[in-house]
């Protein structure tokens, strides 16, 4: 990989002792950031230098570093997930800057996930919603083949698609009404076409609404930059599924 | 290091092996629905083996204390999984069965696990997939509706089942619902951004864990009647591996420390797919699923002048004509040829590599190349099956894997060795089980792909839910404990204090710094190819290491509050132990099976070459104290249902 480069870069993050704390951009500058390097190993060299200068490193989550925990949560540049299409954090190499350039990195912005430290938020309130409805009622054991209700090929595709979401909260910090619908849709759009889950479709639907609304997430206007943010391109089109759903179940009341 | 025999009861039922798992069900103790809701059981980790572990407790109506570090239980690193889960359902019509997924298992492990917990595994395997369709798990299906399935290394049958590359995903989100729902109902109780830091003992028994929460830095008492860990592996040991930043052996180690013995520490797996390492700062490596190489084709150049030009950027992969490409695993084992078995195909990168014929700059790679099955396929198929891999090799890489060969080379990416558990998955602390990668049992010395998710959910799901019982039958008189008692009031104090001593070092080496140290030490000693005196020096250096850590570590910020460094300094210094029992187990094990490849023993095609004479067995390594080696048991290994042969991948 012959294309390596270093770059000076300069970076803007934000820092916040605590969820009462008022908050405040630290300016920093880092120099040689290999372009193979990825932006949370980018953080890493920040945090290494400034743990050699006797401070302490900026906090921010981070896990699998391969784009599938859902664990990285960064507002690069305006952008949650940087930029780039269909990448998360940790996905986003430093190729994709040029030597000078100043970068801005902030926490996720929403109500619903409050900062806990720097750039670290608690997104708990997806595992709430989680909780209220998301899933199949069934117990371990005694169930019937796996191959005893076929499912056409196109819908467990579909199905698929939608479960693909890794729960990060993109969606949220990208929607200027704070809505998280697209995190909902898509469990209730996998859930709702798979047999398996149609069986207490409505009863999730409705559940997991209200405990969304609980929980202070705002509404849909259709701006669609949830889905144009989403690092797994989960589609818009769950937030339609959703709605019918939602509408089907409540008029069945 | 003693050498003494001990005995050790692994709790085998009697019988033929087939029929084990029905007998041991028919006739453990229960417990009633009324007692099961007057016992606490902990259960530490989130991942596939916890998960699943913990919603089945909770749905059966024990009161369930369910801890983990990250923010949400579906971030566990189950999630990274790819390739998929295997099962015996023979779908495809081609020959497999509980009996052959056994065999094949014990084979892949290189006879160096257990009979009986394979069998149990095998038998259970179909269940789980049953269990996951339930719950509305999106597995990949055929246009006639039915479930699909692909091959993977070390079978010769397609019976692994998968969700895209996102099979572990899937699963995990599966368990996460079960576990969801359980919290709605109140019978298990979520503690996330939680780490586990000692285990409690009382009168011998597991009684409660001692655990900091991460964000407010106060450590904190937790009761249980029984204790489960499945907190995963510890192949971050290496610094660079495919696990997560934040996995870790330390909940193993606390509880070594508290005399669970570890079992062949030394059996780590080096996946041969990975993405190579680009340099210094690199923080972790990814994985390129397994099931690549269904289809893709490992090669590199016959001509060393060819290597040599790629390697300086003066000839690319496509530069180099048919005939000249050395497809050295179809080469050297034409029955299994590119989906032989993980440790093979690894070492045999390796000794390409040694031998100078590495693709990139490093000369530390290999081309996975799908040019063939695009041509055989057609690209859309081939995107089909593997796009979204396709897309995050070039997200990392900048280079396009339909136009030219992937580059990959073996990394550090799961670990067979773990807390040794007997049948019960009981360690040897009463009370106190292992379930999922954390345990030792089921893999050997190897482990098939596909085969991680099925053990973890094996465990979570089948095997454990029914064998605490026959524990926790006999618990049902003792009553929920105070956490003021002294052993927990001491076991506080244990922690607090190497944290204290942790903070107030204030040396001038990073964590990372020593971390990344440890690594080098780990896998230029203790890696893919190993020796006597090569062990000698890493136990030599790792002792070094040790005393540096504890001497000259810095640790920024306050203990009593969120401080992530902290968290990781806690982390390494278990590492630094872990590395060591990998050093000492290696260096005691004076054969080659499986992950464990010691260069004296190897046959004259540098296959590896146990000695079953002497290495049958199950190394336990017992803790001895700070400053002292720690004594090996051993656990015999009788092969009553299998013949032990030298593994054979060529025909």
């Amino acid at each position: 990989m012959g294309k390596e480069k270093e770059l000076n870069i300069t970076l803007k993050v934000w820092r916040q002792r605590g969820p009462q704390e008022k908050g405040a951009f630290e300016t920093y500058q880092l120099e040689g950031i290999s372009t193979e390097s990825s932006f949370l190993e980018m953080l890493d060299v920040l945090n290494e230098k400034l743990v050699k200068e006797r401070k302490e490193p900026v906090v921010f989550d981070h896990d699998c570093r391969e784009g599938i925990c859902g664990m990285c949560s960064l507002y690069i540049n305006g952008h949650p997930h940087g930029k780039d299409q269909e990448v998360t954090t940790c996905q986003l190499h430093m190729r994709r800057f040029n030597d000078g350039d100043t970068i801005t990195i902030e926490p996720w912005r929403s109500a619903a996930f409050p900062v806990i430290r720097d750039l670290m938020v608690d997104r708990s309130a997806f595992d709430k919603i989680m909780q209220a409805g998301g899933y199949t009622s069934v117990n371990t054991g005694g169930i019937p083949d796996a191959n005893a209700i076929p499912i056409p090929k196109p819908v467990a595709d579909e199905a698929m698609d939608a479960a693909s979401c890794i729960g990060c909260g993109a969606c949220v910090a990208a929607c200027k009404n704070g809505s998280a619908m697209l995190f909902v849709s898509a469990k209730v759009s996998q859930l709702a076409l798979l047999p398996q889950g149609k069986v207490e479709a409505a009863k999730r639907v409705k559940a997991m609404i209200a405990k969304m609304d609980e929980l202070g997430f705002g509404n849909c206007t259709n701006t669609r930059a949830c889905e144009a943010e989403c690092p797994k391109a989960v589609s818009i089109s769950n937030i339609a599924r959703l709605n019918r759903e939602f509408i089907c179940a409540k008029l069945k009341d | 290091m003693s050498e003494k025999v001990k005995k050790i009861d692994s709790k085998i039922p009697e019988g033929p092996v087939a029929e084990k798992w029905t007998n041991y069900k028919a006739h453990q103790r229960l417990v009633n629905p009324k007692n099961k809701l007057k016992l606490d059981v902990i259960v530490v980790g989130t991942g596939l083996a916890g998960a699943s572990a913990a919603a089945s407790l909770g749905e059966m109506g024990f009161n369930v204390l369910n801890f983990c570090i990250q923010d949400s239980p579906r971030r566990a690193h189950s999630i990274a999984a790819q390739g998929g889960i295997n099962a015996a359902k023979n779908y495809q019509n081609d020959g497999d069965s509980v009996y052959r997924l056994f065999y094949d298992t014990i084979k892949g492990g290189d006879y160096r696990a257990r009979e009986a917990n394979v069998y149990r595994l095998a038998e259970v395997s179909n269940s789980i997939i049953d269990q996951c369709v339930a719950q509305g798990v999106p597995f990949a299906r055929e246009y006639g509706g039915l479930l699909d399935n692909r091959s993977f290394g070390g079978a010769q049958v397609s019976r692994t089942f998968y969700a895209k590359g996102q099979t572990g995903q899937q699963l995990l989100l599966g368990a996460y619902s079960a576990l969801s729902r359980q919290v709605n109902k109140g019978t298990v109780k979520l503690y996330t951004r939680y780490e586990m830091l000692d285990v409690v003992i009382i009168e011998g028994r597991a009684r409660g864990i001692i655990a900091r929460n991460l964000v407010t830095g106060k450590i904190e008492r937790f009761f249980g009647h029984a204790v489960v860990i499945g907190t995963g592996g510890y192949g971050n040991t290496y610094f660079l591996s495919t696990n997560a930043m934040g996995s870790n052996g330390s909940a193993a180690m606390q509880i070594y420390r508290k005399g669970a013995y570890f079992a062949n520490p030394c059996y780590a797996q080096i996946h041969p797919t990975c993405i190579p390492v680009h340099g210094d700062i690199q923080s972790k490596l990814t994985l390129m699923s397994e099931s690549l190489r269904n289809d893709g084709r490992i090669w590199v150049p016959k001509k060393l002048e060819d290597a040599k030009a790629i390697q300086e950027g003066r000839k690319t992969a496509n530069d180099i004509p048919d005939e000249d490409r050395d497809f050295y695993l179809e080469r050297r084992y034409p029955a299994f040829g590119n989906l032989v078995p993980r440790d093979v195909a690894s070492r045999a990168a390796k000794e390409r590599c040694d031998k100078g014929f590495g693709v990139n700059n490093t000369g530390l790679a290999v081309f996975l190349d799908f040019k063939y099955a695009i041509q055989r396929l057609g690209k859309d198929v081939v995107a089909q099956k593997y796009g979204n891999l396709f897309q995050m090799y070039e997200k990392i890489t900048d280079e396009n894997p339909y136009e030219v060969p992937m580059k990959i080379f073996p990394a550090i990416h799961y670990t067979m060795g773990g807390i040794w558990v007997d049948y019960e998955l009981m360690t040897s602390i009463p009370g106190l089980f292992a379930i999922g990668e954390a345990n030792f049992s089921d893999h050997g010395a190897n482990r098939l792909g596909a085969s991680a998710l099925m053990q973890g959910l094996a465990d979570g799901y089948f095997v454990l839910p029914y064998t605490i019982q026959n524990y926790l039958a006999d618990q049902i008189q003792v009553p929920r404990m105070s956490t003021d008692l002294p052993e927990f009031v001491e076991a506080e104090k244990g922690v607090q204090d190497k944290i204290n001593k942790l903070m107030s070092i204030q040396g001038s080496e990073s964590v990372d710094s020593i971390h990344k140290r440890l690594g080098h030490i780990m896998w230029e000693y203790v890696g893919m190819g190993r020796t006597k005196e090569g062990l000698e020096t890493a136990m030599k250096k790792l002792k070094e290491l040790k005393k540096e850590f504890w001497s000259n570590v810095y640790i920024p910020g306050e203990a009593n509050t969120l401080n992530t460094e902290l968290e990781k300094a806690l982390r390494l210094s278990d590492f630094l132990e872990i590395g060591y029992l990998m050093a000492i187990d290696g260096y005691n094990r004076n054969e080659s099976c499986g992950g464990h490849f010691r260069e004296e023993y190897q046959t004259e095609e540098g296959e590896a070459l146990r000695q079953d004479d002497q290495y049958s067995y199950v190394a336990c390594w017992k803790y001895t104290g700070e400053n002292s080696d720690p004594e090996l048991l051993k656990e015999p290994l009788d092969y009553e249902e299998t013949e032990r042969k030298t593994r054979n991948y060529k025909n």
